[in-house]
């Protein structure tokens, strides 16, 4: 059986049944207890489970960060909210040089099982300090699980491997997504981390995303169905681990390979998975692999130029139309 | 008051403080000013003219308390969102700030690239506002330690949230200032909410002032409805920095009048009563009831002040409105003090740029 649930109904859901299940599961973040969560992930979680397990912390996200790093060291399974990724900044030192690296410092005997969790990428003229995309940044380093569900369905069953798991997972949501709306089955299915989806099947190009862009690349591969081009598109659900097979063997069989990220383009999530496509199928490219990103200047506010800092569907259907030599 | 029956004391609590009447009624114009500009502001998101507000009712009067003894030419000011009140005082105009909340081209603080509430202004001297809260108190301490070594005598106030207080960079601020003794006035403008969570999750003990003592300098309270006692600390705090003796530490206990910002409702968290109490401790109207009782206000005053000020803030709407956005074309500058790589820029492949297949080589417009 499946519902159809929102993809913020997902994730309360889900964080709510495994907090019933597991007692060591406790919630750290600013405005999530009273108020219940800046996006409403954590509403009525304070009745249910008491302000020992819904902390509502102070503005420091380097002390909550690494509070929840010792939290998970001694055997909690500390959730943290970050009210948005930008802010995840203040504690990259917990994240990047302590989290990520305490198992491999302690020779294999500590486990970090920490989940970060909170909105990712653009929204709406929030401007450059609440509207980066932090992905690249995270997935870089050894030692984090990096997750960016596209759907309500990834959002449930990626968060209940991320609360089972031994190690810190960085859990990126897009704000814009909490209101989508999908099926979502019910049930204990956690779905394993580096196992992408293949959203639709198509044959002459592949295109790649995750998160938010998933959903413009489903677009924009019914645009260009209109015009006889069918594209294969793939929701790679998570970043690391990067599922290699499945993305190559797609590109394998279309020859073709669009990659889509809302981030910049320098350095960025799509460049990692162009090498991998080079790596893994070079002989049998048809085109150069596309990127399609962002624009490389911090997100103004100004809405004409946010307009144009963003990735669209037509960029997508243009870059397409590039490794078919149709433009 | 003990002090009220000794015989060279001055007539009047503002004339002991060595303000003059007619400062009396600047002070009171810029918390009048401020609080139409944001009510505007307010009127302007809900209409859809602007996507986002934050702003400082109930924050004006110790904003223009702290304000009134700065050397406005010299003296910097690093602002926080609520600081509407304080960079009016400044010299930012109430157009300079609404150009800002509509994204214009000419906003002065940021071209309209940063979102409204974050003020800047080189021309008066007020440094850039940034998202995270906490990170302007390192800064403040940066420009107080340039002063200092470039003896330019200028001193620096700094602003913030009792819940940003609860960020490392406020506490490295402190510690560093104290060690230098710097030029530069720590203000605390303690509204008792950081959007919901309330000041005892944020501060053990309650007092922010008392943290000062840590780091070696003093920290004092005020009560932001008395604008009269906000002047006088901060008089004191500057007086303390220009003779070399380092910072201080001032926190103004102010009510919140409205909502944390325009993404929020504060009735999901604070009791009706307590919203309304608040109101008792309006500057506006604490600062009023004290210049009526020396005879500077009166009904007709007052009114012939509110309509010069609708005129002004209207005036301010209009002008900033007509102007224009930011030029499409000017979207990849300030990026970098020089040209901006090209190369990498464009977000949509159809604008006439670089090569589409191979970046590297010259569009069909010969640029790169
Ligand atoms: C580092 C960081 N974390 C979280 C936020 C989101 N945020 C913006 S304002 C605010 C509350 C600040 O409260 P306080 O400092 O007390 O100032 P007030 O808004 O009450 O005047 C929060 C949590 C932020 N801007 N920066």
């Amino acid at each position: 059986m499946a519902q159809v649930l929102t993809f913020r109904d997902a994730l309360r859901a889900t964080l709510m049944e495994e907090m019933d299940r597991n007692p060591a599961v406790v919630l750290l973040g600013e405005d999530i207890g009273v108020y219940q969560g800046t996006f409403r992930i954590t509403a009525d979680f304070l009745t249910r489970f008491g302000p020992k397990r819904v902390i509502d912390t102070p503005i420091s996200e380097l002390g909550f960060v690494g509070a929840a790093v010792g939290m998970a060291m001694l055997g909690l399974r500390p959730v943290v909210e970050v009210m948005t990724w930008n802010f995840s900044l203040l504690a990259a030192d917990q994240i990047l040089n302590n989290a990520a690296k305490l198992r491999y410092f302690s020779g294999g005997q500590v486990n970090v099982p920490l989940v970060i969790r909170g909105p990712n990428g653009a929204g709406v003229q929030l401007s450059a300090q609440h509207s980066q995309s932090l992905e690249a940044l995270y997935a870089h380093f050894p030692g984090l699980w990096v997750v960016a569900p596209a759907t309500p369905a990834d959002a449930r069953g990626l968060l209940l491997t991320a609360l089972r798991g031994k190690d810190p997972v960085v859990f990126l949501e897009n704000a814009a997504l909490y209101g989508a709306k999908g099926e979502v089955p019910d049930g204990d299915a956690p779905i394993p981390f580096g196992q992408a989806e293949i959203m639709r099947r198509g044959h002459d190009v592949t295109i790649i995303s995750y998160s938010r862009m998933v959903h413009l690349a489903l677009t924009a591969a019914e645009q260009l169905a209109q015009t006889g081009i069918e594209a294969e598109v793939i929701n790679l659900r998570t970043l690391r681990p990067l599922d290699r097979e499945t993305l190559i063997r797609s590109v394998r069989r279309t020859h073709r390979a669009v990659v889509v990220q809302e981030q910049w383009r320098p350095f960025g999530a799509a460049a990692e998975i162009a090498a991998v496509i080079y790596e893994g199928a070079f002989d049998l490219l048809d085109a150069p692999v596309e990127r399609v990103t962002g624009a490389d200047v911090p997100m103004p506010y100004a809405r004409n130029l946010e307009l144009l800092a963003l990735p669209h569907e037509r960029d997508i259907v243009a870059a397409v139309q590039r490794t078919l030599y149709r433009q | 008051m003990a002090m009220h029956k000794t015989k060279a004391v001055t007539a009047t609590r503002h004339a002991a403080l060595g303000l003059s009447d007619q400062d009396l009624l600047d002070m009171y114009y810029y918390i009048a000013l401020a609080r139409t500009l944001d009510d505007r502001m307010w009127v302007l998101q809900r209409a859809g003219k602007a996507m986002f507000v934050i702003s400082g009712p109930g924050h004006e009067g110790c904003q223009v308390g702290a304000m009134w003894p700065m050397d406005k030419k010299n003296d910097w000011l690093v602002p926080f969102y609520r600081s509407v009140a304080a960079c009016l005082v400044k010299g930012m105009t109430p157009k300079d700030i609404l150009l800002g909340l509509f994204a214009r081209a000419v906003d002065p603080s940021s071209g309209g690239r940063q979102m409204p509430g974050h003020y800047g202004h080189p021309g008066v001297k007020i440094l850039s506002t940034s998202s995270p809260v906490g990170t302007q108190y390192p800064h403040a301490v940066g420009i107080a330690y340039a002063a200092k070594l470039r003896k330019t005598g200028e001193v620096t106030m700094v602003a913030i949230g009792e819940g940003g207080t609860s960020q490392g960079d406020w506490h490295e601020a402190l510690n560093w200032a104290g060690i230098y003794k710097l030029p530069v006035i720590f203000v605390v403008e303690n509204n008792f909410y950081a959007i919901s969570v309330p000041l005892h999750k944020q501060v053990a003990g309650e007092s922010v002032a008392a943290r000062a003592a840590g780091y070696g300098f003093p920290g004092v309270v005020a009560d932001g409805s008395d604008v009269l006692e906000c002047y006088r600390v901060a008089k004191e705090a500057y007086d303390r920095a220009r003779r070399g003796e380092g910072p201080t530490l001032i926190e103004y206990r102010v009510e919140r009048l409205g909502s944390h910002s325009s993404d929020d409702q504060q009735e999901r968290y604070r009791p009706k009563e307590e919203i309304e109490a608040a109101r008792r401790r309006d500057p506006l109207v604490t600062f009023r009831a004290y210049l009526e009782s020396v005879g500077l206000m009166d009904e007709p005053r007052g009114q012939a002040l509110t309509a010069r000020i609708k005129r002004e803030i209207d005036e301010a709407t209009d002008s900033a409105d007509a102007e224009p956005l930011p030029d499409p074309s000017t979207a990849e500058r300030h990026v970098y003090a020089t040209q901006h790589d090209p190369t990498y820029y464009r977000a949509d492949d159809q604008i006439p740029g670089p090569h589409p297949m191979h970046p590297w080589l010259p569009g069909p417009d010969g640029r790169r």
